[in-house]
């Protein structure tokens, strides 16, 4: 590769754009006195709103190169879905957090400066053509996880929790590189393309690929809390800030969807046959221990953590299928995903006070009646959770099932369908405490008055029926995407 | 022998002597020390095999940085020397035996006969005429700029998360100004007060 040009540069705005402005909030927070801290929530998320838009006119500008730095950076439409949802959802998870951050004396400049971070380390792993740039964009994306889960410092179980995600985190990192090595050494390359072209034209080495291969699933899996690497995901979920679960609850999942993508499908499609088989194990069990174990909790962060791997074993199903249509449903049901899972975590934001986290599931008791406009939002979360008909949440393991079905996998997707009725039964039951038990005797301090919160929560949720209902042409823009 | 393979001889037995003493050594010092001219003798092995930004970068970063604050660290924590090598006799097979099976393994991954080979590998420097530290700047600021961009990024994040997790502005701290001391005037300090004595006559 010679000198950079500006071809290389122009697909790289979105990123360019965020990270500057990324420094300057940085510094700019630090002369914004702590009243006015409000000036560093809005201009966050309008960073995020503007990136959205320069990610929106790049996916429609047929003139910019589809790769740039020799391959390392992948301008597609795969790319594209998927970062427009990340700063979406993390835009979400801006307004909603506010709330929470107040009055536990965390509304500083450093939760969003971090989170902006991981967004970025998120769109560079979305992007990624090179397993250096895809290994690097996760290790910004976990890196600011990490701190964030720690940030309420003077909590016991937010730092055990860190500390868990830490070294568990870091040990799957180490995993994934150890694959990629491997990788490497089989192949001779770290580029993409050039690792499919040497795996079709002639392939080298098997027994090192096969490790290799196993070691970078390990990986995958890991991230993404697919059983039997899943143990870190309830911890985490439990333990940390709930404006930080809900972010690490939703857009890394949109990540870990781009990151098994690329990796498997756009570097190691070759060893098709081998990498099913292996996910086909980790779905299997991320359905059944996820929505199994989700039964018994109390807790319901605890609850949403078990939610979030059973709806694992949903996105890997799709990634199984190796079809165009398998991938794109796979990708619609990561970012709708990512979206109810804020307005899940938006909820518990809604409910929780200074000193009271409204975390169990009976905190919420005869919500109906003390407030019946958020009683229905969150009849409407979890119904589109549970996957019932006219919801998003659907529509998106309807599209799976399908897929599975359509590339042959019919009793796993058989044995998914089974599980999914299973797991409604957890989702039911928050909607029955709401809707049908006793409000607890001592009244609640009245909800905050936020009023983006909550505007922003109603359309969220509204728009999980919106999207059942009308999800048609986002679903067409993902097998676009996919098809390229 | 040429003078190279005299020279790797020499600095390998070194290597594994220093290697041997930073385990020995009854003084947690001086095995850092000693862990120093490990280090030391790897960089003038790696010089040997015409890396010398590596070469350098191991002296610059291990024997400069890490090993400096490593001996901070030993000498500021008064680690007691005997209990800790209370079992040392007692490990020693285990721990013969866990080297000999990696030795072992080692040998069996690379091979016996293998080892002079050198493998397939072009030294891409020397191709095109380049030194080691000249071919690796431009690699690395042309075709390798993007991840060694986000890689800075990283390094970036590391600063703010150490800085939010450990910053604590705690109210009623006692700190200097020296501004107000230097500006300080003598009836700022001393105030003479005239008190009127109530009892005046003397016994």
């Amino acid at each position: 590769m010679g000198p950079i040009s500006m071809a290389d540069l122009l697909p790289l705005v979105p990123e360019s754009f965020l990270l500057g402005s990324l420094c300057i909030l940085l510094l700019a927070d630090l002369f914004i006195r702590q009243s006015q801290r409000a000036v560093t929530h809005w201009l966050a998320i309008a960073m995020l709103l503007l990136t959205a838009g320069l990610v929106w006119r790049a996916s429609g500008d047929s003139a910019l190169a589809s790769t740039a730095f020799g391959g390392m950076f992948v301008n597609d439409g795969v790319a594209a879905i998927c970062k427009i949802f990340i700063l979406i959802s993390t835009a979400l998870v801006f307004v909603y957090a506010k709330p929470y951050l107040i009055p536990r004396r965390l509304f500083q400049g450093e939760f969003y400066t971090l989170v902006l971070f991981a967004v970025l380390g998120m769109m560079f792993l979305a992007s990624a053509g090179n397993m250096l740039t895809a290994y690097l964009g996760l290790e910004l994306l976990a890196l600011p996880s990490y701190a964030l889960v720690a940030l309420d410092r003077d909590n016991g179980r937010s730092s055990e929790a860190a500390m868990k995600y830490f070294v568990l985190g870091a040990l799957a990192s180490g995993m994934l590189l150890y694959g990629i090595s491997m990788i490497y050494g089989a192949t001779g390359s770290l580029d993409f393309a050039s690792i499919r072209g040497a795996l079709v034209s002639n392939a080298p080495h098997p027994w090192l690929l096969s490790f290799g291969l196993v070691f970078i699933v390990i990986g995958i899996a890991f991230k993404l809390g697919a059983v039997p690497f899943h143990m870190w995901v309830p911890d985490v979920y439990q333990g940390s800030p709930t404006a930080v679960t809900m972010f690490i609850g939703s857009a890394p999942k949109i990540a870990g969807f781009v990151l098994a993508y690329r990796l498997l499908e756009d570097a190691l499609a070759p060893l098709f046959a081998d990498w099913r088989g292996m996910l086909a194990v980790l779905a299997l069990l991320s359905l059944a221990i996820g929505n199994l174990v989700a039964i018994a909790q109390t807790n319901l962060k605890r609850m949403l953590a078990y939610s979030t791997i059973s709806h694992v074993g949903f996105l890997l199903l799709g990634l199984m299928a190796g079809t165009i249509e398998g991938y794109a449903a796979s990708l619609f049901y990561a970012v709708t995903y990512a979206i109810t899972a804020t307005a899940a975590f938006g909820m518990i934001v809604y409910m929780s006070r200074a000193g009271f986290e409204a975390e169990e599931i009976d905190d919420f008791r005869g919500l109906n009646q003390r407030n019946g406009w958020y009683a229905l939002l969150v009849l409407l979360v979890m119904a589109s959770l549970a996957g019932i008909p006219l919801f998003v949440g659907f529509l998106a393991k309807l599209q799976v099932l399908k897929a599975a079905v359509d590339s042959g996998m019919l009793w796993l997707a058989v044995v998914a369908g089974a599980f999914a009725v299973i797991g409604a039964f957890y989702y039911l039951r928050v909607i029955k405490v709401v809707y049908f038990d006793d409000p607890p005797a001592e009244a609640l301090p009245a909800a905050p008055a936020d009023l983006p919160f909550n505007l922003v929560l109603g359309a969220n949720a509204l728009a999980l029926v919106g999207l059942g209902v009308l999800g048609g042409p986002l679903m067409a823009w993902c097998v676009r995407a996919v098809a390229g | 022998m040429t003078l190279p393979l005299i020279l790797f001889y020499a600095f390998g037995a070194i290597l594994i002597g220093s290697a041997l003493a930073v385990v020995t050594a009854r003084n947690s010092v001086h095995a850092a020390l000693w862990l120093v001219l490990t280090f030391f003798t790897s960089a003038c092995i790696w010089l040997l095999l015409h890396a010398e930004f590596l070469a350098i970068v191991l002296v610059l970063v291990y024997v400069g940085a890490v090993m400096v604050l490593f001996l901070f660290v030993v000498m500021m924590l008064d680690v007691k020397v005997a209990p800790l090598r209370e079992g040392f006799v007692r490990h020693l097979p285990v721990g013969l035996l866990v080297a000999g099976v990696m030795l072992a393994e080692m040998l069996g991954l690379i091979g016996f006969g293998k080892l002079n080979e050198g493998g397939a590998l072009v030294d891409a420097a020397a191709a095109q005429g380049l030194s080691n530290t000249e071919w690796l700047g431009r690699t690395l600021f042309s075709d390798y700029i993007l991840p060694f961009e986000i890689a800075a990024v990283i390094l970036t994040v590391a600063i703010i998360a150490a800085v939010a997790l450990t910053l604590r502005h705690r109210p009623n701290v006692r700190s200097q100004d020296p501004s107000a001391q230097a500006a300080v005037r003598s009836q700022d300090r001393i105030r003479i007060v005239e008190i009127a004595s109530a009892n005046k006559e003397t016994p």
